[in-house]
């Protein structure tokens, strides 16, 4: 559907792309996530054709499209502020997109208009669309209010709608729900995949938000410093991260990083029921634990002592210490009756949960771990 | 026994409000009142007596040859300098606004070009003026001469002297709109032209008229109120450059104040017309003050 080849964008001295290089697929839901500063949002104003690349290209169906304005892409955007036009009905502000496109500039003319009966014919046929985008996103009782009288989620919906109005190609979505509070938040991802499973059409998403990302988006593309760091299915990005970074990122428990030593094919320390099978092994790693991975059990191999327990209703979170002096978080059922604070606690890890990146760098180190004999 | 917390603080309050509420009705509201209650009078500035002659003065404002002059005059003068200013200015604003985005170096130094009239003396501007528009020596009339031109005599012809009058008031104020503008171009969120562009909106002409023109809005009503106020109030370059001539052809309300009140020192008739000005000068103010609270603007 779009794709960029190699694109560099460059704001004067800093380079804030450095060669991105993605496809979105027809009908997907690609998600672009990152931390602030890491480029997303300059990727996604580069595909709307709002910013140019310094080099690369820009092709959509197969046809390059760098020299093509916004409109001619025929791609919708929504913005993190809505960008509704103040001075304007939400009825007007949704008609604009196609008033622009399909009236000349004469029948837009608000006193000719009604003596051309060309106008007067577009004019009915753009306001039955309104009229079908507002039902679809049930504001049609807003119509008549200007945005400065909406809820921000009302916002949200009319800026929706002046994207949906004229049936684009391509959906662009730069963080449209960060300024809303956290349970309207939910609705309107759901409401936002609705709307991509109706329409058919590809989003791209950006967000600064994993969890946006990962509920949403059938294909996330994480990027970091401007670069793309790891691309695939969230459960990809989940299970097997490919950097300390990306690890970082997603999960909504922050992952454990713990630096471990590796002897004869096994981990040194707390973790010494784990062992690496594979060729080049280095001597020092980072071993990741997610949280939600580390359960109490008694018994279990990895012994370490309670320093404080958060109940938080479906679940506990623990916070650890081991024998080595290393934090450690692990999460255990709401049901989970933790012991006195400072009292010791047997954990168990599956080795399939475990991940292995390098000291230096923080790439993915691509060995097995098991339990060792 | 300690008063009341009541009237404690009904006391702090006066003592706050009082010193200037005094002030205030000694330097404002008296002085008003004594103007409103002269200009009912025949009084002249040093006289031992004075009659009471109800509304004569107004009458003879609006119906004496010269007194009508003054006001159509000042009228005319505000009806020319408000469109062409404002216009000017905005247009100056929007060239500027854009240059600063390639060359923000060279748009400041024009903005501070644009400016300089606001910040000079008028007086020592007419100077200039005068100079430039010389009949027979000044820098205007050689270049039209040059090029074949007539070489009007700007100043002391009567068909023509107000409209050079208001064409240096234009020059004068354009700065000062520029500025009003140009902070109300900065103000408008770069993402409604983005959606501008992604709604189709391409040709500068379009993005004007979707975006700039009505985010403006409350700019321009502001801008033209403050012009207007300024109009209204003509002085300077008429009592330099024209006193009033040639046979009250660039007349305005202010210099008929002036000269009837301090060159013929007919307090009665200067306090009339002083009324008047204070009404027009009242309604452009709460004018004003109405728009400033709307700038909180489509809600």
């Amino acid at each position: 559907m779009i794709e960029l080849r190699n694109v560099r964008r460059r704001f004067g001295r800093a380079d804030v792309l450095h060669g991105i290089s993605l496809t979105i697929a027809e009908g997907s839901f690609t998600s672009l996530l990152g931390p602030s500063g890491c480029g997303k949002s300059t990727t996604l104003r580069i595909m709307a054709g709002l910013d140019r690349p310094s080099a690369g290209q820009v092709l959509m169906g197969g046809r390059d499209v760098s020299e093509l304005t916004p409109a001619e892409r025929n791609v919708a955007m929504v913005f993190q502020s809505y960008a509704l036009y103040p001075h304007l009905t939400v009825r007007q502000n949704i008609a604009l997109p196609l008033a622009m496109r399909h009236m000349t500039r004469l029948e837009r003319l608000p006193l000719l208009s009604g003596l051309m009966p060309s106008a007067r014919r577009k004019r009915a046929d753009i306001a039955r669309r309104v009229e079908d985008v507002a039902r679809m996103l049930g504001i049609t009782d807003l119509l008549e209010r200007k945005p400065g009288q909406l809820s921000g989620g009302q916002q949200q919906r009319a800026a929706v709608g002046r994207a949906l109005v004229r049936d684009p190609a391509l959906f662009l979505l730069d963080e449209p729900l960060s300024n809303l509070d956290a349970a309207l938040r939910v609705q309107m991802r759901e409401e936002l995949t609705a709307l991509h499973r109706r329409t058919g059409r590809s989003f791209v998403y950006v967000t600064h938000d994993q969890a946006e990302a990962m509920s949403m988006s059938d294909r996330v593309v994480v990027m970091m410093g401007g670069r793309i760091v790891q691309q695939g299915a969230p459960r990809t990005l989940y299970d097997e991260p490919a950097s300390i970074e990306v690890a970082r990122f997603i999960g909504s428990h922050r992952i454990n990083l713990i630096e471990v030593r590796i002897e004869n094919g096994r981990l040194v320390g707390p973790f010494a029921h784990l062992g690496v099978s594979g060729s080049g092994l280095p001597a020092r790693a980072v071993l990741g634990l997610r949280p939600e991975h580390l359960r109490p059990a008694r018994g279990g191999p990895v012994a370490a002592r309670l320093e404080k327990a958060e109940y938080l209703g479906a679940e506990t979170l623990l916070h650890l210490r081991l024998p080595d002096g290393a934090r450690l978080r692990a999460v255990a059922p709401g049901s989970y009756v933790p012991p006195p604070e400072g009292d010791g606690v047997e954990l168990e890890v599956a080795p399939g949960q475990a991940h292995l990146f390098e000291s230096e760098g923080g790439q993915r180190l691509r060995v097995a771990l098991q339990r060792a004999a | 026994m300690r008063p009341g917390r009541r009237i404690r603080e009904a006391l702090t309050d006066l003592w706050l409000v009082g010193p200037g509420v005094a002030a205030m009705l000694a330097l404002i509201f008296v002085p008003v009142a004594l103007v409103a209650v002269l200009s009912f009078t025949d009084y002249q500035f040093g006289a031992r007596s004075f009659r009471w002659v109800g509304l004569e003065n107004y009458h003879r404002l609006f119906t004496d040859p010269i007194g009508r002059k003054a006001v159509t005059n000042t009228l005319l003068y505000v009806a020319i300098v408000i469109p062409f200013s404002m216009t000017l200015a905005l247009l100056v604003a929007l060239g500027l606004h854009r240059l600063a985005q390639t060359m923000p170096r060279l748009s400041g130094i024009l903005q501070a070009a644009y400016f300089l009239p606001v910040a000079a003396t008028l007086v020592a501007m007419a100077i200039a003026w005068q100079m430039l528009l010389h009949p027979s020596i000044g820098p205007v009339n050689a270049v039209l001469k040059q090029l074949g031109l007539p070489a009007p005599d700007w100043l002391s012809d009567r068909g023509l002297v107000l409209y050079t009058l208001a064409a240096i008031g234009i020059w004068q104020s354009v700065g000062y709109n520029m500025v009003l503008f140009l902070a109300g171009l900065a103000a408008i969120p770069r993402h409604l032209y983005e959606a501008a562009a992604v709604d189709g909106a391409t040709r500068g002409w379009e993005r004007f008229w979707t975006v700039t023109w009505p985010m403006l809005g409350p700019t321009t009503l502001f801008v033209a109120v403050i012009t207007a106020t300024n109009a209204f109030r003509v002085f300077e370059t008429v009592a330099t450059l024209t006193r009033g001539g040639p046979a009250f052809a660039s007349d305005t309300l202010v210099y008929a104040l002036y000269r009837e009140g301090f060159v013929y020192f007919k307090a009665g008739y200067a306090s009339a017309i002083t009324m008047v000005f204070f009404v027009v000068m009242m309604v452009l103010t709460l004018a004003q003050f109405a728009l400033i609270e709307r700038r909180v603007h489509y809600r």
